[in-house]
């Protein structure tokens, strides 16, 4: 009997105190959440760093990014040289509707042609607007957040050195870190090894 | 006489005013209070300020919902159950006084009109469950005649020791009789008809009758629209005439510090204290299980309303020698 009014006592304590502290609700379309850096909201392109070699479209599991790109010939800068082809991307396409955001394109890719972005807001109301085309995929990379720092305790260029310290030459996890925003973050052991 | 007829209208209407604001007051409390009880904001976007609005645009959405009838029910009785349902609250909040004048009709037996009248919404929700022409219905309406024939006598008992210690049927005699020793020596009785009043109207722990995952919703699972909005409205009209009943009662109704000026104030005053806990009660306690809710009527609360009136009965000869 004591223990079950101390129950029915505790429940009202505890309702109480929860009503005296902050609701957990996020006021969404009012106040915009705010994601940490590694969310998978959407997936930018960069498109200057795409040459077209099909790999994000080859990787991805459920076929979701079309690609179609032709051959450019560049004539020969000077006298007696030869002429060079280089890729042109005609179309880079990802369907939301398929994408299953795993990520592995954004893994595979070996130029740093696809990021991650936290932007989340691209619903439509047709399932066949959520084919999105190059331009809108380009839209979004202002959206791309900077890479966060490999230890997130420490300042940007100590985390840098303990990756260094840790493994110079053929570390994968070193190599994948690397691969975000390479413009950003050097490779690794490449300060100290001339 | 023409003034007479002037003065009953007007005492209806003011009652009636206070009938549609107050259970939507307590029901807009509710939503908040139990929202933040929850750790959540409750609504926030009817009528702009907090979700303020958030009943009327309920009462508009059913308003607008197709009345149905199902073709199973025994139709007439069927369409009149809400109504008997939210008419006897009507009645017994009527008789409720805010302060000594501020009444709407001032009965000499107040305290057994509100008992009697209460007990027509029963048969409100009985008449729901027999003529909706649904198992779930039917099972719904005779849990509430169980548990409401259970917790009748216990509030009943706690009425009737409010009314020997003050010797008097009349809500307004038993206020002016009050004396702050009531808070001790009424106290049991007090208990008795909190529980009793959250039985009565329903309200968890006590829903057995429209227990959801056993019944879809008891008595009112075959109704929409309007007139499932007047059950609804009756419920809250049954908070709010339970908690000014119990604030009447047992805190004394209007006084309290300038009741001459504000007498009205302090009644509305004890009674949101006692829906406020009609509604934590709610959030914070899980729902007895059928048989227990018999147990805690016959083992607990009649036993202990039945010391109260004792120790009243004794208070009352021992102080009135």
């Amino acid at each position: 009997m004591t223990k079950f009014l101390s129950g029915l006592a505790k429940g009202m304590a505890t309702t109480a105190r929860t009503m005296t502290t902050h609701a957990h609700t996020q006021q969404y379309p009012h106040v915009k959440p705010e994601l940490p850096s590694r969310s998978r909201g959407v997936i930018a392109l960069l498109e200057e760093n795409c040459t077209s070699c099909m790999l994000c479209a080859r990787e991805c599991p459920d076929w979701c990014i079309y690609i179609d790109s032709h051959k450019e010939t560049t004539p020969p800068t000077t006298e007696g040289g030869r002429a060079r082809q280089h890729n042109v991307l005609d179309r880079f396409a990802i369907d939301f509707s398929l994408c299953m955001y795993c990520g592995i394109c954004i893994e595979v890719c070996p130029f740093d042609a696809l990021f991650w972005s936290p932007e989340f807001e691209y619903s439509t109301t047709d399932i066949r607007d959520l084919l999105q085309e190059k331009e809108t995929l380009g839209q979004w990379m202002p959206t791309v957040p900077a890479p966060e720092p490999l230890v997130p305790e420490l300042p940007q260029t100590e985390a840098q050195q303990l990756v260094v310290d840790v493994e110079p030459e053929d570390d994968p996890a070193a190599g994948r870190t690397t691969k975000r925003g390479a413009g950003e973050v050097p490779r690794p052991g490449t300060e100290e090894q001339p | 006489m023409a003034g007479d007829i002037v003065e009953i209208v007007l005492r209806a209407v003011c009652v009636l005013a206070a009938f549609l604001v107050l259970p939507l007051l307590v029901g807009q409390t509710e939503h908040k209070v139990m929202a933040h009880m929850q750790g959540r904001l409750g609504p926030m976007e009817a009528g702009g300020f907090h979700g303020w609005a958030q009943l009327v645009a309920d009462g508009i959405k059913f308003s607008q919902k197709e009345d149905i009838v199902p073709l199973a029910a025994d139709k007439r009785v069927f369409r009149i159950a809400p109504a008997l349902g939210i008419v006897s609250y009507l009645f017994a909040l009527a008789v409720i006084p805010l302060g000594p004048h501020t009444v709407g009709a001032d009965v000499p037996g107040s305290l057994v009109w509100v008992l009697a009248v209460g007990g027509i919404g029963t048969v409100g929700t009985l008449m729901a469950g027999w003529g909706s022409g649904n198992k779930y219905s039917l099972l719904g309406g005779l849990r509430t005649a169980a548990q409401l024939v259970s917790y009748e006598l216990p509030l009943i008992l706690a009425c009737a020791s409010f009314a020997i210690a003050a010797g008097s049927l009349s809500l307004v005699g038993i206020a002016h009789a009050w004396t702050p020793w009531w808070l001790l020596w009424q106290l049991p009785g007090a208990l008795v008809f909190l529980v009793a009043a959250t039985a009565e109207l329903q309200r968890p722990p006590f829903d057995m009758p429209v227990a959801d995952s056993e019944l879809v919703m008891g008595p009112y699972t075959e109704y929409t629209g309007l007139r499932f909005a007047l059950f609804l409205l009756a419920e809250y009209a049954g908070i709010v005439v339970m908690s000014l009943l119990l604030g009447v009662l047992y805190l004394g109704g209007w006084t309290g510090p300038f009741d001459h000026q504000i007498g009205w104030l302090w009644t509305l005053l004890k009674g949101a204290i006692f829906a406020v806990l009609i509604i934590w009660i709610r959030v914070a306690w899980p729902r007895l299980r059928e048989d227990q809710l018999q147990r805690v009527a016959w083992l607990g609360l009649v036993p202990l309303a039945l010391l109260q009136l004792a120790i009243t009965a004794i208070g009352v000869v021992v102080t009135s020698r």
